[in-house]
Protein backbone atom coordinates (compact mmCIF):
# COMPACT_ATOMS: atom_id res chain seq x y z
CA UNK A 1 0.00 0.00 0.00
CA UNK A 2 1.48 3.32 -1.08
CA UNK A 3 1.51 6.28 1.25
CA UNK A 4 -0.68 9.31 0.55
CA UNK A 5 2.42 11.20 -0.46
CA UNK A 6 3.37 8.61 -3.05
CA UNK A 7 -0.14 8.42 -4.46
CA UNK A 8 -0.44 12.19 -4.78
CA UNK A 9 2.95 12.44 -6.46
CA UNK A 10 2.05 9.67 -8.90
CA UNK A 11 -1.09 11.54 -9.94
CA UNK A 12 0.86 14.77 -10.40
CA UNK A 13 3.38 12.97 -12.60
CA UNK A 14 0.60 11.44 -14.69
CA UNK A 15 -1.58 14.51 -15.00
CA UNK A 16 1.10 17.09 -15.67
CA UNK A 17 3.46 14.84 -17.60
CA UNK A 18 6.46 15.78 -15.47
CA UNK A 19 9.37 13.73 -14.13
CA UNK A 20 9.11 12.26 -10.66
CA UNK A 21 12.22 14.08 -9.43
CA UNK A 22 10.65 17.42 -10.37
CA UNK A 23 7.74 16.83 -8.00
CA UNK A 24 9.35 18.37 -4.93
CA UNK A 25 7.19 19.46 -1.99
CA UNK A 26 7.72 23.17 -2.63
CA UNK A 27 7.17 22.92 -6.41
CA UNK A 28 4.40 25.18 -7.72
CA UNK A 29 2.18 23.54 -10.32
CA UNK A 30 2.00 26.71 -12.34
CA UNK A 31 5.51 28.15 -11.98
CA UNK A 32 7.64 25.03 -11.65
CA UNK A 33 5.67 22.24 -13.31
CA UNK A 34 4.28 24.16 -16.28
CA UNK A 35 0.59 23.65 -15.50
CA UNK A 36 -2.08 26.06 -16.73
CA UNK A 37 -5.32 26.74 -14.87
CA UNK A 38 -7.19 23.95 -16.68
CA UNK A 39 -4.39 21.47 -15.90
CA UNK A 40 -4.82 22.30 -12.21
CA UNK A 41 -8.60 21.79 -12.43
CA UNK A 42 -7.97 18.38 -13.99
CA UNK A 43 -5.39 17.55 -11.34
CA UNK A 44 -7.90 18.33 -8.61
CA UNK A 45 -10.44 16.12 -10.43
CA UNK A 46 -7.93 13.29 -10.47
CA UNK A 47 -7.20 13.73 -6.76
CA UNK A 48 -10.93 13.65 -6.03
CA UNK A 49 -11.24 10.34 -7.82
CA UNK A 50 -8.13 8.74 -6.36
CA UNK A 51 -9.14 9.57 -2.81
CA UNK A 52 -12.90 9.31 -3.34
CA UNK A 53 -13.59 12.77 -1.98
CA UNK A 54 -15.04 16.04 -3.20
CA UNK A 55 -12.79 19.06 -2.94
CA UNK A 56 -14.83 22.28 -2.68
CA UNK A 57 -13.87 25.05 -5.14
CA UNK A 58 -12.62 27.39 -2.42
CA UNK A 59 -10.30 24.65 -1.11
CA UNK A 60 -9.21 23.63 -4.61
CA UNK A 61 -8.07 27.18 -5.29
CA UNK A 62 -5.54 26.89 -2.45
CA UNK A 63 -3.96 23.75 -3.85
CA UNK A 64 -1.14 25.34 -5.81
CA UNK A 65 1.91 23.32 -4.74
CA UNK A 66 2.79 19.67 -4.32
CA UNK A 67 2.94 20.12 -0.57
CA UNK A 68 -0.49 21.80 -0.46
CA UNK A 69 -2.00 18.87 -2.36
CA UNK A 70 -0.46 16.30 -0.03
CA UNK A 71 -1.47 18.26 3.04
CA UNK A 72 -5.03 18.67 1.84
CA UNK A 73 -5.46 14.96 1.21
CA UNK A 74 -3.81 14.02 4.50
CA UNK A 75 -6.03 16.32 6.55
CA UNK A 76 -9.19 15.11 4.81
CA UNK A 77 -8.60 11.38 4.63
CA UNK A 78 -8.56 10.62 8.34
CA UNK A 79 -5.25 8.77 8.07
CA UNK B 1 -9.00 4.45 -44.15
CA UNK B 2 -10.82 5.90 -41.21
CA UNK B 3 -14.32 7.02 -42.05
CA UNK B 4 -14.28 10.67 -41.02
CA UNK B 5 -18.07 10.78 -41.05
CA UNK B 6 -18.59 7.76 -38.80
CA UNK B 7 -20.27 8.54 -35.46
CA UNK B 8 -21.91 5.17 -34.99
CA UNK B 9 -22.04 3.92 -31.41
CA UNK B 10 -21.83 7.37 -29.85
CA UNK B 11 -24.29 8.83 -27.36
CA UNK B 12 -25.95 12.24 -27.85
CA UNK B 13 -28.14 14.51 -25.76
CA UNK B 14 -30.41 16.76 -27.81
CA UNK B 15 -32.55 19.32 -25.97
CA UNK B 16 -35.87 20.42 -27.40
CA UNK B 17 -36.19 17.30 -29.50
CA UNK B 18 -39.97 16.86 -29.63
CA UNK B 19 -40.42 18.82 -32.85
CA UNK B 20 -38.84 21.13 -35.39
CA UNK B 21 -35.08 21.40 -35.69
CA UNK B 22 -34.37 19.32 -32.55
CA UNK B 23 -36.43 16.42 -33.85
CA UNK B 24 -34.65 16.53 -37.22
CA UNK B 25 -31.28 16.52 -35.44
CA UNK B 26 -32.24 13.55 -33.27
CA UNK B 27 -33.50 11.62 -36.29
CA UNK B 28 -30.39 12.23 -38.37
CA UNK B 29 -28.09 11.26 -35.50
CA UNK B 30 -30.07 8.05 -35.01
CA UNK B 31 -29.85 7.32 -38.73
CA UNK B 32 -26.06 7.37 -38.31
CA UNK B 33 -26.07 4.88 -35.47
CA UNK B 34 -26.00 7.31 -32.57
CA UNK B 35 -28.02 6.62 -29.42
CA UNK B 36 -30.02 9.77 -28.70
CA UNK B 37 -31.55 11.06 -25.51
CA UNK B 38 -34.00 13.71 -26.63
CA UNK B 39 -35.56 16.09 -24.16
CA UNK B 40 -38.90 17.86 -24.05
CA UNK B 41 -40.45 20.11 -21.42
CA UNK B 42 -43.46 17.88 -20.84
CA UNK B 43 -43.87 14.17 -20.12
CA UNK B 44 -46.12 13.80 -23.17
CA UNK B 45 -43.44 15.44 -25.32
CA UNK B 46 -40.86 13.03 -23.91
CA UNK B 47 -43.15 10.08 -24.67
CA UNK B 48 -43.53 11.27 -28.25
CA UNK B 49 -39.74 11.34 -28.57
CA UNK B 50 -39.45 7.83 -27.18
CA UNK B 51 -41.97 6.71 -29.78
CA UNK B 52 -40.21 8.18 -32.81
CA UNK B 53 -36.72 7.16 -31.62
CA UNK B 54 -37.76 3.56 -31.12
CA UNK B 55 -34.92 1.35 -29.93
CA UNK B 56 -32.31 4.00 -30.78
CA UNK B 57 -32.78 6.17 -27.74
CA UNK B 58 -35.41 7.71 -25.56
CA UNK B 59 -37.26 10.83 -24.60
CA UNK B 60 -36.70 12.53 -21.26
CA UNK B 61 -38.74 15.27 -19.60
CA UNK B 62 -36.29 18.07 -18.85
CA UNK B 63 -36.86 21.61 -17.68
CA UNK B 64 -33.72 23.30 -18.98
CA UNK B 65 -34.27 26.28 -16.67
CA UNK B 66 -34.04 24.06 -13.59
CA UNK B 67 -30.48 23.28 -12.43
CA UNK B 68 -31.61 20.18 -10.52
CA UNK B 69 -33.43 18.83 -13.56
CA UNK B 70 -30.22 19.21 -15.60
CA UNK B 71 -28.16 17.44 -12.93
CA UNK B 72 -30.72 14.62 -12.93
CA UNK B 73 -30.69 14.01 -16.69
CA UNK B 74 -26.89 13.99 -16.85
CA UNK B 75 -26.71 11.55 -13.94
CA UNK B 76 -29.29 9.36 -15.66
CA UNK B 77 -27.29 9.29 -18.89
CA UNK B 78 -24.07 8.57 -17.05
CA UNK B 79 -25.59 5.65 -15.16
CA UNK B 80 -27.48 4.16 -18.08
CA UNK B 81 -25.11 4.79 -20.99
CA UNK B 82 -21.78 5.48 -19.27
CA UNK B 83 -20.74 8.16 -21.75
CA UNK B 84 -21.89 11.29 -23.55
CA UNK B 85 -20.12 12.18 -26.78
CA UNK B 86 -22.38 14.80 -28.32
CA UNK B 87 -24.36 17.60 -26.66
CA UNK B 88 -26.74 19.56 -28.86
CA UNK B 89 -28.18 22.61 -27.11
CA UNK B 90 -31.23 23.20 -29.23
CA UNK B 91 -34.04 24.04 -26.77
CA UNK B 92 -35.20 27.58 -27.27
CA UNK B 93 -38.20 29.84 -26.98
CA UNK B 94 -39.31 33.24 -28.24
CA UNK B 95 -41.18 35.89 -26.28
CA UNK B 96 -41.32 38.65 -28.86
CA UNK B 97 -42.12 42.24 -27.95
CA UNK B 98 -40.87 45.68 -28.74
CA UNK B 99 -38.33 46.69 -26.15
CA UNK B 100 -40.56 49.53 -25.04
CA UNK B 101 -43.24 47.02 -24.14
CA UNK B 102 -41.07 44.13 -23.03
CA UNK B 103 -41.77 42.70 -19.60
CA UNK B 104 -39.04 41.46 -17.28
CA UNK B 105 -40.42 37.94 -17.39
CA UNK B 106 -40.27 37.95 -21.21
CA UNK B 107 -36.62 38.95 -21.04
CA UNK B 108 -35.75 36.54 -18.25
CA UNK B 109 -37.54 33.48 -19.61
CA UNK B 110 -35.75 33.80 -22.95
CA UNK B 111 -32.37 34.28 -21.23
CA UNK B 112 -32.97 31.33 -18.88
CA UNK B 113 -34.14 28.93 -21.57
CA UNK B 114 -31.88 29.96 -24.45
CA UNK B 115 -28.64 30.97 -22.74
CA UNK B 116 -28.37 30.04 -19.05
CA UNK B 117 -29.44 26.47 -19.81
CA UNK B 118 -26.49 26.13 -22.18
CA UNK B 119 -24.10 27.33 -19.49
CA UNK B 120 -25.49 24.72 -17.10
CA UNK B 121 -25.54 21.83 -19.55
CA UNK B 122 -22.04 22.51 -20.83
CA UNK B 123 -20.71 22.78 -17.30
CA UNK B 124 -22.44 19.53 -16.44
CA UNK B 125 -20.89 17.53 -19.28
CA UNK B 126 -17.42 19.02 -18.89
CA UNK B 127 -15.93 16.57 -16.42
CA UNK B 128 -16.87 13.49 -18.43
CA UNK B 129 -15.68 14.93 -21.73
CA UNK B 130 -12.43 16.22 -20.20
CA UNK B 131 -11.65 12.80 -18.79
CA UNK B 132 -12.35 11.04 -22.06
CA UNK B 133 -10.51 13.70 -24.05
CA UNK B 134 -13.40 13.78 -26.46
CA UNK B 135 -16.58 15.73 -26.92
CA UNK B 136 -18.72 17.59 -29.40
CA UNK B 137 -20.85 20.49 -28.20
CA UNK B 138 -23.12 22.12 -30.76
CA UNK B 139 -25.20 25.13 -29.80
CA UNK B 140 -28.10 26.23 -31.94
CA UNK B 141 -27.86 29.99 -32.31
CA UNK B 142 -29.75 32.02 -34.92
CA UNK B 143 -29.05 34.36 -37.79
CA UNK B 144 -30.81 37.12 -35.85
CA UNK B 145 -28.16 36.87 -33.16
CA UNK B 146 -25.86 38.43 -35.75
CA UNK B 147 -28.23 40.57 -37.81
CA UNK B 148 -30.76 41.62 -35.16
CA UNK B 149 -34.51 41.54 -35.63
CA UNK B 150 -37.05 44.08 -34.38
CA UNK B 151 -39.28 42.72 -31.64
CA UNK B 152 -36.64 40.21 -30.56
CA UNK B 153 -34.13 42.08 -28.38
CA UNK B 154 -34.29 39.28 -25.83
CA UNK B 155 -33.98 36.44 -28.36
CA UNK B 156 -31.23 38.19 -30.35
CA UNK B 157 -29.27 38.93 -27.18
CA UNK B 158 -29.47 35.32 -26.04
CA UNK B 159 -28.54 33.94 -29.47
CA UNK B 160 -25.60 36.36 -29.83
CA UNK B 161 -24.63 35.42 -26.27
CA UNK B 162 -24.38 31.79 -27.36
CA UNK B 163 -21.83 32.72 -30.02
CA UNK B 164 -19.58 34.47 -27.49
CA UNK B 165 -20.03 31.67 -24.97
CA UNK B 166 -19.12 29.13 -27.66
CA UNK B 167 -15.91 30.93 -28.60
CA UNK B 168 -14.74 31.33 -25.00
CA UNK B 169 -15.45 27.72 -24.06
CA UNK B 170 -13.90 26.47 -27.30
CA UNK B 171 -10.65 28.20 -26.37
CA UNK B 172 -10.72 26.80 -22.84
CA UNK B 173 -11.02 23.17 -23.87
CA UNK B 174 -9.68 22.88 -27.43
CA UNK B 175 -6.53 21.14 -26.21
CA UNK B 176 -8.65 18.43 -24.59
CA UNK B 177 -10.19 17.11 -27.80
CA UNK B 178 -13.52 18.83 -27.24
CA UNK B 179 -14.97 21.12 -29.89
CA UNK B 180 -17.66 23.72 -29.29
CA UNK B 181 -19.48 25.24 -32.24
CA UNK B 182 -22.70 26.97 -33.22
CA UNK B 183 -25.10 26.37 -36.03
CA UNK B 184 -27.09 29.50 -36.79
CA UNK B 185 -30.31 28.76 -38.68
CA UNK B 186 -31.99 31.38 -40.81
CA UNK B 187 -35.69 31.23 -41.57
CA UNK B 188 -36.65 27.59 -41.08
CA UNK B 189 -40.03 25.97 -41.54
CA UNK B 190 -40.94 25.19 -37.91
CA UNK B 191 -43.64 26.01 -35.38
CA UNK B 192 -41.44 28.82 -34.07
CA UNK B 193 -41.36 30.67 -37.39
CA UNK B 194 -45.07 29.98 -37.94
CA UNK B 195 -45.61 32.17 -34.88
CA UNK B 196 -44.07 35.18 -36.62
CA UNK B 197 -46.45 37.84 -37.94
CA UNK B 198 -47.14 38.13 -41.67
CA UNK B 199 -45.34 41.46 -41.62
CA UNK B 200 -42.23 39.90 -40.06
CA UNK B 201 -42.32 37.00 -42.53
CA UNK B 202 -42.59 39.24 -45.60
CA UNK B 203 -39.72 41.41 -44.41
CA UNK B 204 -37.47 38.39 -43.91
CA UNK B 205 -38.66 36.47 -46.96
CA UNK B 206 -37.72 39.17 -49.48
CA UNK B 207 -34.14 38.93 -48.19
CA UNK B 208 -33.58 35.22 -48.80
CA UNK B 209 -31.69 34.62 -52.08
CA UNK B 210 -32.67 30.94 -52.01
CA UNK B 211 -36.27 32.22 -52.16
CA UNK B 212 -37.62 29.57 -49.85
CA UNK B 213 -37.76 28.54 -46.23
CA UNK B 214 -35.09 26.21 -44.93
CA UNK B 215 -36.07 22.74 -43.78
CA UNK B 216 -35.19 21.43 -40.30
CA UNK B 217 -33.22 18.61 -41.96
CA UNK B 218 -30.92 21.18 -43.53
CA UNK B 219 -29.97 22.46 -40.09
CA UNK B 220 -29.60 18.93 -38.76
CA UNK B 221 -27.15 18.08 -41.56
CA UNK B 222 -24.80 20.86 -40.42
CA UNK B 223 -25.10 19.72 -36.80
CA UNK B 224 -24.29 16.13 -37.75
CA UNK B 225 -21.24 17.30 -39.71
CA UNK B 226 -19.89 19.17 -36.67
CA UNK B 227 -20.37 16.00 -34.61
CA UNK B 228 -18.24 13.85 -36.92
CA UNK B 229 -14.53 13.06 -36.48
CA UNK B 230 -13.92 14.99 -39.72
CA UNK B 231 -14.85 18.23 -37.97
CA UNK B 232 -12.28 17.80 -35.19
CA UNK B 233 -10.30 20.89 -36.25
CA UNK B 234 -13.34 23.19 -36.37
CA UNK B 235 -14.00 24.87 -33.03
CA UNK B 236 -15.43 28.16 -31.82
CA UNK B 237 -17.05 28.51 -35.23
CA UNK B 238 -20.58 29.40 -36.25
CA UNK B 239 -21.99 27.76 -39.36
CA UNK B 240 -24.74 29.90 -40.84
CA UNK B 241 -27.45 27.95 -42.65
CA UNK B 242 -29.81 30.55 -44.05
CA UNK B 243 -30.20 30.27 -47.82
CA UNK B 244 -27.93 33.25 -48.36
CA UNK B 245 -30.03 35.56 -46.19
CA UNK B 246 -26.94 36.79 -44.37
CA UNK B 247 -23.42 36.04 -45.58
CA UNK B 248 -21.27 36.57 -42.54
Amino acid sequence: MSTIEERVKKIIVEQLGVKEEEVKPEASFENDLGADSLDIVELVMALEEEFDTEIPDEEAEKIRTVEAAIEYVKSHSGE
Amino acid sequence: MTDLMNISGQVALVTGASRGIGKAIAQQLVARGVTVIGTATTASGADAITTYLGSNGEGYALNVTDADSITAVLKYIDEKYGQLDILVNNAGITRDNLLMRMKDDEWESVMDTNLTSVYRLCKGVMRGMMKRRYGRIINISSVVGTTGNPGQTNYCAAKAGLVGFTKALAKEIAARGITVNCVAPGFIDTDMTKALTEEQKQAIFTNIPAARLGQPEEIAAAVVFLATPGAAYITGETIHVNGGMAMI
